[in-house]
Protein backbone atom coordinates (compact mmCIF):
# COMPACT_ATOMS: atom_id res chain seq x y z
CA UNK A 1 0.00 0.00 0.00
CA UNK A 2 3.31 2.25 0.14
CA UNK A 3 2.47 3.89 -3.49
CA UNK A 4 -1.20 5.05 -2.29
CA UNK A 5 -0.19 6.37 0.48
CA UNK A 6 2.83 8.47 -1.40
CA UNK A 7 0.50 9.48 -3.51
CA UNK A 8 -1.25 11.16 -0.17
CA UNK A 9 -4.05 8.63 0.97
CA UNK A 10 -4.42 9.31 4.25
CA UNK A 11 -3.47 6.71 6.65
CA UNK A 12 -7.07 6.49 8.16
CA UNK A 13 -8.76 5.93 5.28
CA UNK A 14 -7.02 2.84 4.82
CA UNK A 15 -6.79 1.83 8.23
CA UNK A 16 -4.18 -0.87 9.49
CA UNK A 17 -3.99 -5.01 8.10
CA UNK A 18 -3.40 -5.45 11.73
CA UNK A 19 -6.04 -3.82 13.22
CA UNK A 20 -6.19 -3.75 17.05
CA UNK A 21 -9.11 -0.73 17.87
CA UNK A 22 -11.92 0.52 15.98
CA UNK A 23 -10.00 3.60 14.98
CA UNK A 24 -7.30 1.16 12.83
CA UNK A 25 -10.13 -0.11 10.34
CA UNK A 26 -10.59 1.31 7.22
CA UNK A 27 -13.60 3.61 6.27
CA UNK A 28 -16.30 2.33 4.13
CA UNK A 29 -15.20 -0.96 4.85
CA UNK A 30 -12.83 -1.25 1.72
CA UNK A 31 -10.65 -3.67 2.15
CA UNK A 32 -7.21 -2.84 0.52
CA UNK A 33 -5.10 -5.43 0.41
CA UNK A 34 -5.79 -8.54 -2.09
CA UNK A 35 -5.32 -11.55 -0.99
CA UNK A 36 -5.06 -10.90 2.30
CA UNK A 37 -6.74 -14.30 3.54
CA UNK A 38 -3.06 -15.99 3.13
CA UNK A 39 -2.39 -14.02 6.25
CA UNK A 40 -4.76 -16.41 8.06
CA UNK A 41 -4.61 -20.18 8.99
CA UNK A 42 -6.69 -22.68 8.80
CA UNK A 43 -4.53 -25.58 9.47
CA UNK A 44 -6.67 -26.31 12.66
CA UNK A 45 -9.59 -27.20 10.53
CA UNK A 46 -8.25 -30.53 9.35
CA UNK A 47 -8.02 -33.67 11.30
CA UNK A 48 -6.28 -35.62 8.59
CA UNK A 49 -2.89 -34.36 6.52
CA UNK A 50 -1.87 -35.01 3.27
CA UNK A 51 1.26 -36.43 2.34
CA UNK A 52 2.62 -36.56 -1.08
CA UNK A 53 4.92 -39.59 -1.96
CA UNK A 54 7.02 -37.74 -4.66
CA UNK A 55 8.76 -41.28 -5.65
CA UNK A 56 5.20 -42.53 -6.44
CA UNK A 57 3.88 -38.91 -7.96
CA UNK A 58 3.35 -38.59 -11.77
CA UNK A 59 2.83 -35.52 -11.83
CA UNK A 60 -1.02 -35.00 -13.60
CA UNK A 61 -1.77 -32.27 -11.93
CA UNK A 62 -5.18 -33.15 -11.05
CA UNK A 63 -3.91 -32.83 -6.88
CA UNK A 64 -3.35 -29.30 -7.76
CA UNK A 65 -6.82 -28.83 -10.06
CA UNK A 66 -8.53 -29.85 -7.50
CA UNK A 67 -7.74 -28.40 -4.11
CA UNK A 68 -10.38 -25.78 -3.75
CA UNK A 69 -8.05 -23.92 -1.28
CA UNK A 70 -5.34 -23.51 -3.61
CA UNK A 71 -3.30 -25.54 -0.87
CA UNK A 72 -1.03 -27.96 -3.59
CA UNK A 73 1.60 -25.53 -4.37
CA UNK A 74 3.61 -26.48 -8.02
CA UNK A 75 6.68 -25.24 -7.61
CA UNK A 76 9.55 -25.60 -10.39
CA UNK A 77 12.04 -28.27 -7.72
CA UNK A 78 13.59 -31.17 -10.39
CA UNK A 79 13.05 -34.43 -8.80
CA UNK A 80 14.58 -37.93 -9.98
CA UNK A 81 12.84 -40.51 -8.45
CA UNK A 82 14.43 -44.23 -7.11
CA UNK A 83 14.04 -45.56 -10.59
CA UNK A 84 15.64 -43.03 -12.52
CA UNK A 85 12.87 -40.69 -14.05
CA UNK A 86 13.35 -37.19 -14.09
CA UNK A 87 10.84 -34.69 -13.47
CA UNK A 88 10.68 -30.67 -13.72
CA UNK A 89 7.96 -29.88 -11.17
CA UNK A 90 7.15 -30.96 -8.54
CA UNK A 91 3.75 -31.20 -5.80
CA UNK A 92 4.08 -29.91 -2.53
CA UNK A 93 1.27 -28.72 0.16
CA UNK A 94 0.78 -25.23 2.00
CA UNK A 95 0.17 -26.78 5.67
CA UNK A 96 -1.03 -23.47 6.51
CA UNK A 97 -3.87 -23.23 4.02
CA UNK A 98 -5.06 -26.96 3.55
CA UNK A 99 -8.22 -28.13 5.03
CA UNK A 100 -7.67 -31.76 5.38
CA UNK A 101 -10.71 -32.28 2.80
CA UNK A 102 -9.16 -35.14 1.25
CA UNK A 103 -10.23 -34.77 -2.12
CA UNK A 104 -6.95 -35.03 -3.33
CA UNK A 105 -6.31 -38.25 -1.87
CA UNK A 106 -9.38 -39.51 -3.07
CA UNK A 107 -8.84 -37.79 -6.63
CA UNK A 108 -5.15 -39.10 -7.57
CA UNK A 109 -5.14 -41.66 -10.24
CA UNK A 110 -1.82 -43.44 -8.79
CA UNK A 111 -2.93 -42.92 -4.97
CA UNK A 112 0.21 -41.25 -3.83
CA UNK A 113 -1.05 -39.12 -1.47
CA UNK A 114 -1.67 -40.24 1.72
CA UNK A 115 -4.15 -39.19 4.46
CA UNK A 116 -2.48 -39.33 7.88
CA UNK A 117 -3.61 -38.39 11.24
CA UNK A 118 -2.88 -34.87 12.76
CA UNK A 119 -2.12 -36.66 16.06
CA UNK A 120 1.00 -38.89 14.64
CA UNK B 1 -3.79 -11.92 -18.89
CA UNK B 2 -6.87 -13.62 -19.34
CA UNK B 3 -6.92 -16.81 -21.31
CA UNK B 4 -7.98 -16.11 -24.76
CA UNK B 5 -8.17 -19.43 -26.91
CA UNK B 6 -9.33 -23.03 -25.38
CA UNK B 7 -7.41 -25.50 -23.25
CA UNK B 8 -6.25 -28.50 -24.55
CA UNK B 9 -4.43 -30.04 -21.76
CA UNK B 10 -4.26 -29.33 -18.13
CA UNK B 11 -1.07 -27.78 -18.29
CA UNK B 12 -2.49 -24.85 -19.97
CA UNK B 13 -4.54 -23.79 -16.71
CA UNK B 14 -2.34 -21.19 -15.39
CA UNK B 15 -0.19 -20.87 -12.32
CA UNK B 16 -1.25 -17.44 -10.82
CA UNK B 17 -3.91 -17.78 -8.38
CA UNK B 18 -6.72 -14.53 -8.41
CA UNK B 19 -8.86 -15.91 -5.56
CA UNK B 20 -6.49 -17.15 -2.85
CA UNK B 21 -6.60 -19.84 0.27
CA UNK B 22 -7.36 -18.87 3.72
CA UNK B 23 -10.58 -18.39 3.21
CA UNK B 24 -13.51 -19.82 5.29
CA UNK B 25 -15.01 -22.21 2.72
CA UNK B 26 -16.44 -25.62 4.04
CA UNK B 27 -13.95 -28.51 3.63
CA UNK B 28 -14.31 -29.44 -0.13
CA UNK B 29 -16.36 -27.16 -0.94
CA UNK B 30 -17.20 -26.65 -4.81
CA UNK B 31 -18.08 -23.35 -5.61
CA UNK B 32 -14.89 -22.00 -3.82
CA UNK B 33 -13.07 -24.51 -6.43
CA UNK B 34 -15.08 -22.88 -9.43
CA UNK B 35 -14.04 -19.54 -8.44
CA UNK B 36 -10.44 -20.38 -8.17
CA UNK B 37 -10.34 -21.48 -11.71
CA UNK B 38 -12.69 -18.37 -12.66
CA UNK B 39 -10.74 -16.31 -11.67
CA UNK B 40 -7.38 -17.69 -13.28
CA UNK B 41 -9.54 -17.31 -16.77
CA UNK B 42 -10.33 -13.88 -16.46
CA UNK B 43 -7.10 -12.76 -14.95
CA UNK B 44 -6.23 -8.96 -13.77
CA UNK B 45 -8.26 -6.90 -16.03
CA UNK B 46 -12.18 -8.04 -14.19
CA UNK B 47 -13.88 -6.50 -11.88
CA UNK B 48 -16.25 -9.13 -9.19
CA UNK B 49 -19.57 -7.98 -8.80
CA UNK B 50 -20.71 -10.65 -5.85
CA UNK B 51 -24.12 -11.44 -4.20
CA UNK B 52 -24.89 -12.53 -1.56
CA UNK B 53 -24.13 -15.76 -0.61
CA UNK B 54 -21.33 -18.74 0.35
CA UNK B 55 -19.00 -17.39 -1.53
CA UNK B 56 -19.11 -13.71 -0.96
CA UNK B 57 -19.21 -14.87 3.26
CA UNK B 58 -16.59 -17.06 3.30
CA UNK B 59 -14.08 -15.40 1.17
CA UNK B 60 -14.17 -11.63 2.39
CA UNK B 61 -14.30 -11.86 6.65
CA UNK B 62 -13.20 -8.13 7.25
CA UNK B 63 -10.64 -6.86 7.27
CA UNK B 64 -9.02 -9.56 4.77
CA UNK B 65 -10.37 -10.86 1.14
CA UNK B 66 -9.50 -13.57 -0.73
CA UNK B 67 -9.90 -11.64 -4.06
CA UNK B 68 -6.70 -10.42 -6.11
CA UNK B 69 -9.34 -8.26 -8.26
CA UNK B 70 -11.48 -5.80 -7.48
CA UNK B 71 -14.55 -7.19 -5.85
CA UNK B 72 -18.31 -5.42 -4.88
CA UNK B 73 -20.09 -6.44 -2.19
CA UNK B 74 -24.31 -6.63 -2.88
CA UNK B 75 -27.39 -7.81 -1.88
CA UNK B 76 -28.98 -10.88 -2.72
CA UNK B 77 -31.10 -9.69 -5.46
CA UNK B 78 -29.35 -7.18 -7.52
CA UNK B 79 -26.27 -9.19 -9.01
CA UNK B 80 -27.71 -8.20 -12.55
CA UNK B 81 -28.84 -4.97 -11.95
CA UNK B 82 -25.15 -3.57 -9.95
CA UNK B 83 -23.45 -5.50 -13.25
CA UNK B 84 -24.80 -3.69 -16.00
CA UNK B 85 -24.66 -0.33 -13.51
CA UNK B 86 -20.59 -0.79 -13.34
CA UNK B 87 -20.30 -1.76 -17.19
CA UNK B 88 -22.33 1.01 -17.99
CA UNK B 89 -19.86 3.39 -15.77
CA UNK B 90 -16.97 1.73 -17.55
CA UNK B 91 -18.20 2.47 -20.83
CA UNK B 92 -18.64 6.39 -20.11
CA UNK B 93 -15.40 6.03 -18.10
CA UNK B 94 -13.99 4.93 -21.22
CA UNK B 95 -15.45 7.19 -23.39
CA UNK B 96 -14.79 10.75 -21.66
CA UNK B 97 -11.50 9.51 -21.74
CA UNK B 98 -10.99 8.66 -18.29
CA UNK B 99 -9.72 4.88 -18.79
CA UNK B 100 -7.63 3.82 -21.45
CA UNK B 101 -10.54 2.74 -24.46
CA UNK B 102 -8.26 -0.26 -25.49
CA UNK B 103 -7.99 -1.98 -22.63
CA UNK B 104 -10.87 -3.96 -21.90
CA UNK B 105 -12.45 -4.34 -18.79
CA UNK B 106 -14.83 -7.48 -18.04
CA UNK B 107 -17.65 -7.19 -15.55
CA UNK B 108 -17.99 -10.49 -13.76
CA UNK B 109 -21.18 -11.33 -12.10
CA UNK B 110 -21.37 -14.35 -9.24
CA UNK B 111 -24.40 -15.52 -7.82
CA UNK B 112 -25.48 -18.80 -6.08
CA UNK B 113 -28.29 -20.33 -7.03
CA UNK B 114 -31.14 -18.69 -4.60
CA UNK B 115 -29.53 -15.26 -5.89
CA UNK B 116 -30.45 -16.04 -9.34
CA UNK B 117 -33.52 -18.56 -9.03
CA UNK B 118 -35.31 -17.10 -6.52
CA UNK B 119 -34.42 -13.56 -5.00
CA UNK B 120 -32.26 -12.10 -7.91
CA UNK B 121 -34.07 -13.08 -11.34
CA UNK B 122 -35.86 -10.24 -11.82
CA UNK B 123 -32.16 -8.37 -12.28
CA UNK B 124 -30.41 -11.59 -13.52
CA UNK B 125 -33.73 -10.85 -16.82
CA UNK B 126 -33.02 -7.35 -16.90
CA UNK B 127 -29.82 -7.66 -17.15
CA UNK B 128 -29.62 -10.17 -19.99
CA UNK B 129 -32.38 -8.06 -21.84
CA UNK B 130 -30.70 -4.94 -21.84
CA UNK B 131 -27.66 -6.82 -23.33
CA UNK B 132 -24.94 -5.59 -20.84
CA UNK B 133 -21.31 -6.86 -21.38
CA UNK B 134 -21.57 -9.31 -18.69
CA UNK B 135 -20.70 -12.76 -17.95
CA UNK B 136 -22.61 -14.14 -15.34
CA UNK B 137 -21.83 -17.13 -13.13
CA UNK B 138 -24.41 -18.98 -11.68
CA UNK B 139 -22.81 -22.09 -8.82
CA UNK B 140 -25.80 -24.21 -8.06
CA UNK B 141 -25.62 -25.74 -4.82
CA UNK B 142 -29.04 -26.70 -4.73
CA UNK B 143 -30.29 -25.18 -1.64
CA UNK B 144 -29.32 -21.82 0.37
CA UNK B 145 -26.66 -23.29 1.88
CA UNK B 146 -25.40 -20.53 3.29
CA UNK B 147 -28.09 -19.85 6.18
CA UNK B 148 -28.62 -23.79 6.77
CA UNK B 149 -29.88 -25.68 3.81
CA UNK B 150 -33.23 -24.21 2.82
CA UNK B 151 -34.87 -24.99 -0.26
CA UNK B 152 -34.38 -23.06 -2.73
CA UNK B 153 -35.77 -22.77 -6.79
CA UNK B 154 -32.74 -25.27 -7.51
CA UNK B 155 -33.39 -28.02 -5.29
CA UNK B 156 -34.08 -31.03 -7.07
CA UNK B 157 -37.03 -33.30 -7.04
CA UNK B 158 -36.79 -35.33 -3.35
CA UNK B 159 -33.95 -33.84 -1.62
CA UNK B 160 -34.32 -33.09 1.63
CA UNK B 161 -33.55 -29.87 3.03
CA UNK B 162 -34.54 -28.45 6.47
CA UNK B 163 -37.59 -26.76 5.18
CA UNK B 164 -38.90 -29.57 2.98
CA UNK B 165 -38.14 -32.26 5.56
CA UNK B 166 -39.17 -35.73 5.20
CA UNK B 167 -41.92 -36.90 7.49
CA UNK B 168 -45.41 -38.34 6.60
CA UNK B 169 -46.72 -36.37 4.27
CA UNK B 170 -44.08 -35.00 2.36
CA UNK B 171 -41.03 -36.65 1.66
CA UNK B 172 -38.42 -34.44 0.77
CA UNK B 173 -38.91 -31.97 -1.92
CA UNK B 174 -41.66 -32.38 -4.08
CA UNK B 175 -41.11 -29.90 -6.61
CA UNK B 176 -38.81 -30.30 -9.57
CA UNK B 177 -35.61 -27.69 -10.52
CA UNK B 178 -36.33 -24.78 -12.34
CA UNK B 179 -35.00 -24.48 -15.57
CA UNK B 180 -32.49 -21.44 -15.58
CA UNK B 181 -30.87 -22.32 -19.03
CA UNK B 182 -34.22 -22.38 -20.89
CA UNK B 183 -34.76 -19.00 -18.92
CA UNK B 184 -31.87 -17.63 -20.28
CA UNK B 185 -32.26 -19.37 -23.34
CA UNK B 186 -35.48 -17.58 -23.93
CA UNK B 187 -33.77 -14.07 -23.54
CA UNK B 188 -31.98 -14.80 -26.81
CA UNK B 189 -28.91 -14.51 -25.59
CA UNK B 190 -25.38 -14.72 -27.53
CA UNK B 191 -23.74 -17.62 -25.24
CA UNK B 192 -25.14 -19.76 -22.05
CA UNK B 193 -23.01 -23.12 -20.99
CA UNK B 194 -23.42 -25.60 -18.15
CA UNK B 195 -20.47 -26.76 -16.53
CA UNK B 196 -19.01 -28.94 -13.64
CA UNK B 197 -15.76 -28.41 -11.61
CA UNK B 198 -15.15 -32.46 -12.49
CA UNK B 199 -14.37 -31.74 -15.88
CA UNK B 200 -12.00 -28.93 -15.38
CA UNK B 201 -10.80 -28.50 -19.09
CA UNK B 202 -14.97 -28.43 -20.11
CA UNK B 203 -15.58 -25.81 -17.55
CA UNK B 204 -12.74 -23.91 -18.29
CA UNK B 205 -13.40 -23.50 -21.93
CA UNK B 206 -17.14 -22.50 -21.37
CA UNK B 207 -15.02 -19.88 -18.98
CA UNK B 208 -13.00 -18.70 -21.55
CA UNK B 209 -15.91 -18.40 -24.34
CA UNK B 210 -17.89 -16.27 -21.85
CA UNK B 211 -15.16 -14.62 -21.37
CA UNK B 212 -14.30 -13.69 -24.76
CA UNK B 213 -18.31 -13.42 -25.78
CA UNK B 214 -19.68 -9.57 -26.29
CA UNK B 215 -22.48 -9.42 -24.42
CA UNK B 216 -24.01 -11.40 -21.59
CA UNK B 217 -22.98 -15.11 -20.89
CA UNK B 218 -24.61 -17.06 -18.34
CA UNK B 219 -22.68 -19.97 -17.18
CA UNK B 220 -24.34 -22.45 -14.55
CA UNK B 221 -21.60 -24.32 -12.74
CA UNK B 222 -23.10 -27.53 -10.12
CA UNK B 223 -21.40 -26.64 -7.30
CA UNK B 224 -21.18 -30.01 -4.46
CA UNK B 225 -22.07 -29.14 -1.18
CA UNK B 226 -20.69 -31.21 1.27
CA UNK B 227 -22.41 -30.37 4.69
CA UNK B 228 -25.47 -29.46 2.30
CA UNK B 229 -25.76 -32.98 0.27
CA UNK B 230 -24.53 -34.75 3.48
CA UNK B 231 -21.71 -36.09 1.47
CA UNK B 232 -18.13 -37.22 3.08
CA UNK B 233 -15.63 -33.96 2.41
CA UNK B 234 -13.55 -36.07 -0.16
CA UNK B 235 -16.11 -37.35 -2.10
CA UNK B 236 -17.12 -34.04 -3.84
CA UNK B 237 -15.69 -34.06 -7.33
CA UNK B 238 -16.50 -38.12 -7.26
CA UNK B 239 -20.15 -36.74 -6.84
CA UNK B 240 -19.95 -34.19 -9.61
CA UNK B 241 -18.62 -36.74 -11.53
CA UNK B 242 -21.61 -38.98 -11.00
CA UNK B 243 -24.07 -36.19 -11.64
CA UNK B 244 -23.08 -35.99 -15.43
CA UNK B 245 -22.30 -39.81 -15.83
CA UNK B 246 -26.16 -39.82 -14.85
CA UNK B 247 -27.25 -37.92 -16.98
CA UNK B 248 -28.63 -35.57 -13.95
CA UNK B 249 -26.55 -32.75 -14.84
CA UNK B 250 -26.00 -32.61 -18.95
CA UNK B 251 -22.90 -30.33 -19.99
CA UNK B 252 -24.46 -27.76 -22.63
CA UNK B 253 -23.63 -25.24 -24.54
CA UNK B 254 -26.24 -22.87 -26.57
CA UNK B 255 -23.89 -20.11 -28.46
CA UNK B 256 -26.21 -17.83 -30.23
CA UNK B 257 -29.18 -20.11 -30.17
CA UNK B 258 -27.15 -23.40 -31.27
CA UNK B 259 -27.41 -26.09 -28.39
CA UNK B 260 -24.28 -28.91 -28.34
CA UNK B 261 -23.42 -31.17 -25.67
CA UNK B 262 -19.91 -30.84 -24.79
CA UNK B 263 -19.15 -33.87 -22.73
CA UNK B 264 -21.11 -37.08 -24.44
CA UNK B 265 -22.05 -39.35 -22.00
CA UNK B 266 -22.64 -43.17 -24.39
CA UNK B 267 -23.51 -44.67 -21.71
CA UNK B 268 -25.57 -43.17 -18.71
CA UNK B 269 -25.59 -44.69 -15.74
CA UNK B 270 -28.41 -45.41 -13.23
CA UNK B 271 -29.54 -42.10 -10.90
CA UNK B 272 -29.36 -44.45 -8.08
CA UNK B 273 -25.57 -44.43 -7.87
CA UNK B 274 -26.00 -40.96 -7.83
CA UNK B 275 -28.46 -40.68 -4.92
CA UNK B 276 -27.06 -43.33 -3.24
CA UNK B 277 -23.82 -41.50 -2.63
CA UNK B 278 -25.50 -38.16 -0.77
CA UNK B 279 -27.44 -38.27 2.53
CA UNK B 280 -30.02 -35.72 1.52
CA UNK B 281 -31.12 -38.20 -0.76
CA UNK B 282 -31.25 -41.27 1.98
CA UNK B 283 -35.10 -41.50 2.64
CA UNK B 284 -35.24 -42.30 -0.67
CA UNK B 285 -37.44 -45.85 -1.61
CA UNK B 286 -37.57 -47.64 -4.24
CA UNK B 287 -40.70 -46.08 -6.47
CA UNK B 288 -38.88 -42.36 -5.53
CA UNK B 289 -35.79 -43.81 -7.37
CA UNK B 290 -37.94 -44.88 -9.94
CA UNK B 291 -39.97 -41.82 -10.54
CA UNK B 292 -36.56 -39.64 -10.20
CA UNK B 293 -34.91 -42.11 -13.43
CA UNK B 294 -37.87 -41.22 -15.41
CA UNK B 295 -38.00 -37.84 -15.14
CA UNK B 296 -33.92 -38.23 -15.98
CA UNK B 297 -34.98 -40.35 -18.69
CA UNK B 298 -37.38 -37.87 -20.01
CA UNK B 299 -35.24 -34.62 -19.68
CA UNK B 300 -32.32 -36.60 -21.13
CA UNK B 301 -34.76 -37.29 -24.20
CA UNK B 302 -35.58 -33.49 -24.83
CA UNK B 303 -31.96 -32.88 -24.62
CA UNK B 304 -30.91 -35.16 -27.11
CA UNK B 305 -34.25 -34.15 -29.56
CA UNK B 306 -32.63 -30.58 -28.89
CA UNK B 307 -29.59 -30.66 -29.78
CA UNK B 308 -30.35 -33.29 -32.68
CA UNK B 309 -28.27 -36.26 -32.12
CA UNK B 310 -28.26 -39.07 -29.24
CA UNK B 311 -25.51 -37.06 -26.86
CA UNK B 312 -26.65 -38.99 -23.53
CA UNK B 313 -27.00 -42.65 -24.13
CA UNK B 314 -29.43 -44.84 -22.71
CA UNK B 315 -29.19 -46.32 -19.34
CA UNK B 316 -26.47 -49.29 -18.37
CA UNK B 317 -27.07 -51.38 -15.23
CA UNK B 318 -24.13 -53.01 -14.31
Amino acid sequence: MSTNQEKGFPERFLGKKYPETMEDLPIAAIVPWPGSTLDVTTHAWRTFRPVINQDKCVRCRLCWIYCPDGAILEVDEEYTTSTGKKYKVSFKVDYDHCKGCGICANECPVKAIEMVPEMK
Amino acid sequence: MALTKPIKSLWEIPREERFVGGHAACQGCGAALILRHLMKVVGKDAIVVNATGCMEVISTLFPRTAWRNPWLHLAFENAGAAASGVEAALKALQRKGVLDKNRYIKVVAIAGDGGTFDIGLQSLSGMLERGHDVMYVVYDNEAYMNTGIQRSGATPYGAWTTTTPVGKKFRGEWRPKKDIVGIAYAHRIPYIATANPAYPIDMINKFIKAYNTRGPSLVHVLAPCTPGWRIPESKSIEVAKLAVQTGMWVLLEIENGKPKVTVKVRKRRPVREYLKMQGRFRHLKDEDIKKIQEMVDKYVEEINRWVGEEAIGPVEEK
